[in-house]
């Protein structure tokens, strides 16, 4: 029970889950360094609000790396975290995102998501 | 005991065997390979493919309007729906409808109306709550999420973890105790409303199966009206158990599935990969892993299929169930390790659905009880008693 015990009428789960690591610019340069791994990564406008949660999953060509050079352009800042289960990490992203804003990223609205339940 | 097939079920096993191999497998080209739900276009055209074979709702019995298929026809049918890259975890993604919680078949009328209709209509989805942090193995023992009688009403506080589905679920069927002085004779089972005030997902459980992740969950002082106790109060361990024993011949059909097509991959790979002059297949190295692997699933057919027979005689089954499970996941396990070995650098890629299976397979032998527990029930039965 220690999770729960930690975390008891604190919303201290959720803050833990959060990928809370410096924004880096969103250029060609940056996005050249990244690695060809699978992951889950955010794209933010330049106040930091988030437009965007994906993933690089098993079909992309260089995987975290590839996802960001198609979207060179759509955002100003971008995060990322290599993970080999990035779906259920990206679908957790989303649903903390929809927790904390009641909302889906502005960007992640044009696509198909997959059900997304909720936390809390 | 007699394992040929009917004509009948020779009919069904084919039919299913196609349905997977032409309308399936050809989708899973496009999707993440840990993808496992399929577009909502296609989606809806292949339930109604399978609404029109007859074959929708499988696990709803016939008087709900599922279809009538008796518990070895449905082995055989979840060996073939599980032959696909998301097979083991999402069979034919879905599209063969489920029967939900069935222990809400047993529910009053009045639980029925609000909870198994609905669910059967496809207006409100369940869960099966019953690992808790302090273990899953021994629930009897283990339950320490308690619930306590206040008025008409029953308060409900504690946890649950490995749970799936809870946090996209209306309500969910909760086993809590009721008694501290009893051990399997002190836990009640509470169908619970997931909007309930002090009902809490506190986080997503990431594991080796990437796409369907389970929750873990809080209950803080959780009110349950006492028309939400699902049988007997102190009578909820019997309704947990039965589905335990239930559950794992599908779940050992999952696994023999996987088996088979990773053998059918292995077999093809070997006789058409060359090396230092000649096929794989040549190689006593490489027969010898064929046959090991055709050792273990045919080992496993015949149990499980075995534990369907005596389940569909109604006599008691929960020894052969507990073997077709260890078996059917050990095995399963060990087929498809060797037929990455067989596929060499490609066995390790998300290219085939090798890597994937082996990912999810190493569950099956926690999932539903682990190996040690299915040991203990089989050793239980065999030497006349409980242990404890």
């Amino acid at each position: 029970m220690a999770f729960l015990k930690h975390c008891r009428g604190v919303d201290c789960a959720a803050m833990k889950l959060h990928l809370d690591k410096p924004w880096l610019p969103l250029t060609a340069e940056e996005v050249a360094r990244l690695p060809g791994q699978m992951g889950v990564f955010q794209l933010a406008d330049e106040g930091g609000s988030i437009v965007y949660i994906g993933f690089a999953g098993g079909k992309s060509l260089f995987g975290l790396r590839s996802e960001l050079e198609k979207r060179l352009g759509a955002a100003a800042q971008f995060r990322f975290e290599v993970n080999n289960q990035y779906q259920t990490r990206w679908r957790e992203l989303l649903m903390l995102h929809q927790a904390a804003h009641g909302a889906l990223p502005a960007l992640n609205q044009d696509e198909r998501t997959p059900a997304l339940g909720r936390l809390g | 005991m007699d394992l040929e097939l009917s004509e009948e079920q020779k009919l069904i096993t084919d039919t299913v065997r196609r349905f997977v191999r032409n309308e399936i497998v050809p989708l899973e080209a496009d999707l993440d390979p840990d993808g496992s739900e399929l577009n909502p276009e296609d989606h809806a055209r292949l339930v109604a493919q399978v609404r029109q074979m007859g074959f929708y709702g499988l696990d709803i019995p016939p008087e709900y309007g599922g279809p009538e298929v008796d518990l070895v026809t449905r082995t055989l049918m979840a060996i073939e729906m599980a032959q696909h890259r998301a097979g083991l975890y999402a069979p034919c993604y879905g599209v063969f409808g489920g029967a939900g919680l069935a222990q809400l078949f047993e529910a009053n009328e009045d639980q029925k109306q609000r909870y198994l209709y609905p669910t059967l209509r496809g207006e409100k989805h369940g869960f099966f709550g019953l690992t808790e942090p302090s273990g899953g193995s021994d629930p009897a023992r283990a339950i320490q999420t308690t619930a306590v009688k206040d008025g008409d009403d029953w308060v409900i506080n504690g946890g649950k973890i490995f749970i799936s589905g809870a946090d996209q679920s209306d309500y969910g069927i909760v086993f809590a105790r009721t008694d501290s002085t009893q051990g399997r004779g002190g836990i009640t089972c509470f169908i619970v409303d997931a909007d309930s005030p002090g009902f809490h997902v506190r986080r997503v459980v990431h594991t080796l199966r990437s796409t369907h992740y389970a929750t873990e969950l809080q209950f803080e002082d959780l009110r349950v009206p006492a028309a939400n106790i699902l049988g007997e109060v102190n009578k909820g361990f019997g309704i947990a158990n039965d589905r335990l024993s239930r559950q794992r011949i599908p779940y050992a059909a999952g696994c023999i599935g996987v088996a088979v097509k990773a053998q059918e991959m292995a077999i093809a790979y070997a006789n058409q990969r060359e090396t230092f002059g000649d096929r794989l297949a040549t190689r006593q190295g490489i027969q010898w892993m064929i046959v090991d692997n055709e050792i273990d699933i045919r080992t496993s057919t015949w149990l499980t299929l075995a534990a369907a027979h005596k389940a569909n005689r109604n006599e008691p089954y929960r020894t052969e169930a507990a073997m077709a499970k260890l078996v059917a996941s050990e095995a399963g396990g060990r087929v498809v390790d060797r037929a990455m070995q067989i596929h060499g650098g490609y066995g390790m890629t998300k290219d085939l659905p090798l890597e994937r299976w082996y990912r999810e397979i190493r569950i099956r032998r926690v999932g539903e009880g682990p190996s040690e527990v299915q040991r203990l029930i089989m050793a239980r039965d065999l030497l006349g008693g409980s242990f404890h």
